[in-house]
Formats: C-alpha cells, sequence, structure tokens
C-alpha cells in the first residue's frame, strides 16, 4: 500500500529500548503526581487562607496552569528559566512543568471537592477538641480525596500522556524520546510510532483499571 | 458549673441573645424551650466556644471560654455537644467515628480507645454496628452514635441542641431514652427541645427562651403548670 513496507520485525526489535523508556515516562509522570498532589493540598489551603497575597499566588498559579498550554508550561520551565541563568535538565525541566500542571488542575478539583462537604463537619470535629488542621487531617482531607479520585486518575492518565512534550526541551530517555531516536536511526516511523501509541494505551488502561480497584477497596462507604 | 453572665450575641445587625443569665450546677439537667429564632440554640455554642459572643461572660468551672488566653480545644473536651443534624463522620465506621476524638486529641491508644468507644456504643444501643458505615444506619441511630462519639471524650458536660428535630417521628424515641438515661446517670446537661412531654419528665429546670431573653425559668411542674410570664403561657398553649 501506498509502496511502504511495513518491517516490523525491525521496530519490534528495540522494544527493550522501549520499555526502558516507558518506565522513565512512568517515573516522571508518578513523581509529577505525587508531588503535584501535595502541592495541590498546599494551595487548596493558601486559597482558604484569609490572606490576600496567598490567595493569590495561589490562583495566579491555577489560573496559568489551567488556561495556558502544556507545552508552554514545560518550554517555561527550561528555556524560559534559562534567560535568568537558572538551568535545569532536560528531565528537571519535564518534571517542573508537569508537576506544576498537575498541582493546578488538582487544586481546582480538590476546591470543588471541598465545597461538597458540609462545614459542620468541622465543627463537628472542633467540638470534639480537635484543633483546626485535626479537623483537616483526619475529617475533611479524606473525603476530599475520595470525591477528587476520578478527577486525579484522570490527571495521572494526563501526566503520562504529558511526557511525550519532553522531546521539545530535549528529553531523549522517556518512551516518546526513545521512540523519536530509533526513528532517526532506522526510519521505520509509522511502526515505531505505533508501538509507543500501544504502549502509551496499555500503560494508561492499567492506570484506570488500577484506579477502580483502589477506589473499591479503599472507599468502603 | 456552667455561669452564664449576661451574655449578649448578635449575628450582623440581629441581636439573637439580649443578656442571659444562667447558672448550670453539677449534676443539674436544664432544658430550654422556645420559639425558633429565640436564641435557645445559639447559647449552646457559645457556652463550647464555637460562636463568640459581644458582652458578658461564660464560665465552666471557672475557666472564661472566650477569654484570650483559654485553649477552646482542652476546653472542649469536657464539654460535649450534639447538634441536630449528627454530622457522622461518613468516612470512617462507627466505631471509628467514636475512637477519633480520643485517639487523636487525647492521645490514647488504640485498643484503649476501641474498648472506650465499644462500651459507649453498647450504652447507647449499637454495640452491633461497630464496623457499619453511618450512612448505612437510621437517622435515630446515627444521632445515638454521635451522642456515644461525645461521650467518649469522657465529658464532664453535654449540650444538646434540639436533637430529635432532623428525625423521622418513629425515631425521636430512641433517641429521647438514651437522653433520659444519661440524665438519671447524673450527667449534667443542658438540653434545647420542642419536646415538652420530655422536658417535663427528666429536667430539673425548663427555662423558656424568648425573642433573645430568658422569660422564665424554674421547676418543670411550676413552668408547665403555673407559667409566670405571659409570653410562656402563650408559648405553652400554642404547644399543646
Amino acid at each position: 500500500m501506498f509502496g511502504y513496507t511495513f518491517q516490523w520485525n525491525q521496530a519490534l526489535a528495540r522494544l527493550p529500548k522501549m520499555l526502558d523508556g516507558a518506565a522513565v515516562t512512568m517515573e516522571v509522570a508518578v513523581l509529577s503526581m505525587l508531588i503535584g498532589i501535595a502541592l495541590a493540598v498546599l494551595l487548596t489551603l493558601l486559597r482558604l487562607s484569609g490572606s490576600r497575597p496567598l490567595k493569590a499566588i495561589a490562583t495566579t498559579w491555577v489560573e496559568i496552569a489551567r488556561n495556558t498550554p502544556a507545552l508552554f508550561q514545560i518550554y517555561m520551565a527550561h528555556f524560559g528559566v534559562a534567560s535568568f541563568g537558572i538551568h535545569f535538565s532536560p528531565f528537571t525541566s519535564l518534571l517542573i512543568g508537569i508537576t506544576f500542571n498537575n498541582a493546578g488542575y488538582l487544586a481546582e478539583n480538590f476546591r470543588g471537592a471541598l465545597k461538597a462537604i458540609p462545614d459542620t463537619q468541622t465543627r463537628a470535629g472542633r467540638s470534639l477538641g480537635m484543633s483546626q488542621l485535626q479537623a483537616f487531617r483526619y475529617i475533611i482531607l479524606p473525603q476530599m480525596l475520595r470525591i477528587a479520585f476520578l478527577p486525579m486518575t484522570n490527571q495521572m492518565v494526563w501526566a503520562v500522556l504529558m511526557t511525550s512534550l519532553g522531546v521539545t526541551v530535549g528529553m531523549n530517555s522517556d518512551l516518546y524520546g526513545v521512540t523519536q531516536d530509533l526513528n532517526a536511526l532506522t526510519f521505520r516511523t509509522f511502526e515505531l510510532f505505533a508501538i509507543a501509541a500501544v504502549i502509551f494505551y496499555i500503560i494508561t488502561k492499567i492506570i484506570t483499571l488500577g484506579a477502580r480497584l483502589i477506589a473499591s477497596r479503599l472507599f468502603r462507604y | 458549673m456552667i455561669e452564664i453572665q449576661n451574655v449578649h450575641k448578635s449575628f450582623g445587625q440581629l441581636e439573637v441573645l439580649k443578656g442571659i443569665d444562667l447558672t448550670v450546677q453539677k449534676g443539674e439537667v436544664v432544658t430550654v424551650i422556645g420559639g425558633s429564632g429565640s436564641g435557645k440554640s445559639t447559647l449552646l455554642t457559645c457556652i463550647n466556644g464555637l460562636e463568640p459572643i459581644d458582652k458578658g461572660k461564660i464560665l465552666v468551672d471557672g475557666t472564661e471560654v472566650h477569654a484570650k488566653t483559654t485553649n477552646l480545644n482542652k476546653l472542649r473536651q469536657k464539654i460535649g455537644i450534639v447538634f441536630q443534624q449528627w454530622n457522622a463522620f461518613p468516612h470512617l465506621t462507627v466505631l471509628e467515628n467514636v475512637t477519633l476524638a480520643p485517639r487523636k486529641v487525647l492521645g490514647i491508644g488504640k485498643a484503649e480507645a476501641e474498648a472506650i468507644a465499644e462500651k459507649q456504643l453498647k450504652h447507647v444501643g449499637l454495640g452491633e454496628k461497630l464496623s457499619t458505615y453511618p450512612t448505612r444506619l437510621s437517622g435515630g441511630q446515627q444521632q445515638r452514635m454521635a451522642i456515644a462519639r461525645a461521650l467518649a471524650m469522657s465529658p464532664d458536660y453535654m449540650l444538646f441542641d434540639e436533637v430529635t428535630s432532623a428525625l423521622d417521628p418513629q425515631l425521636v424515641g430512641e433517641v429521647l431514652e438514651t437522653l433520659k438515661m444519661l440524665a438519671e446517670e447524673g450527667m449534667t446537661m443542658i438540653c434545647v427541645t420542642h419536646e415538652m412531654a420530655f422536658a417535663r419528665d427528666v429536667s430539673d429546670r425548663v427555662a423558656y427562651f424568648h425573642k433573645g431573653i430568658m422569660a422564665e425559668i424554674g421547676a418543670p411542674d411550676q413552668l408547665f403548670n403555673d407559667p409566670q410570664h405571659p409570653e410562656t403561657r402563650k408559648f405553652l398553649a400554642s404547644v399543646r
């Protein structure tokens, strides 16, 4: 067809290298989620705080993360800050960019989840002698995470897919970067990227199915 | 002893408490009755410092609740409160609902906290429901769980804020029975309620609140059979 001869064997021979890349992709995605969740909780608390400057910082973060391209965020984390003499490796820049994006989206999810929990829950905790922080930690946070669990799963999938943007800042050890380098060597473009797509698909499927399993174990009420 | 002295409290322009004076002795059961908006529920949330007050003071065992130096978290450990909406923690089992505060606030170990919680839950008739989640309980059961949750902190005082008002009529009885049992055991209680028969039965004294003022207080016999204040008479005639 169209004079193109498929040579799957040549591409499949590179599968181990691509799977190594997939491991790096997972590393970036998982790290960006873990740090992103912690930052999102912090941003949520800042937005709830009475302080105007703290609120402004958090709101600005969320606004930029949600309303500009992820590519721009990763680019800024690499070439943008380099203008000020700050140099990160491609890996670090990619991680910062995706984490920034994750934190912004998750903070918004958490805010929505918080709104769904009645104020009287905190009040009940305080009336039992808990501090504001204890009431948040033991009563509000677990309920918030449950409500936000599905959006968190979506964000995790999105984080995996966003790693492909790393090539724009010179990342070549992740799945997409490895695939691109192999393509330059072998010119088996269709085969290589088709295999990469299947690997991406399998990873995200495992994430959504795994999340469903975790949810059924974790949230019994 | 709870001493309420000339307490004033406003929400914006609306003054809901207009100078309340009331002393509740250890072991006493005082019920507060009155129409909606009479300020009776607000008074309870002021006693444990959930609401600030504008004037006057409230002393619990000599500690001024609204003084800046008062450690409210500490003070609340000895004042249990149960609300109209029971506020069960939905993500925790019945047992965990009750052990949470003893463990995190009092720092009691898991096993001991569970023993305390089990005892309290059996006490209110929920011994069979320890590992159930609150959403599977009826309103009456959730309210009794909330009572056990407050009791697990071994409070010296219990405040009940219209704890039967949000319940289906057939569930009111079981909760009132629990309150009655506590009263008989000598718990110091202030109950805001619309249940007149209950107020007559368990109270040492009944207070009638009207528009932010305590119009009248007296023994149940006197207040229900021979009310002195014209507003008390009007109110009692309307609820009979």
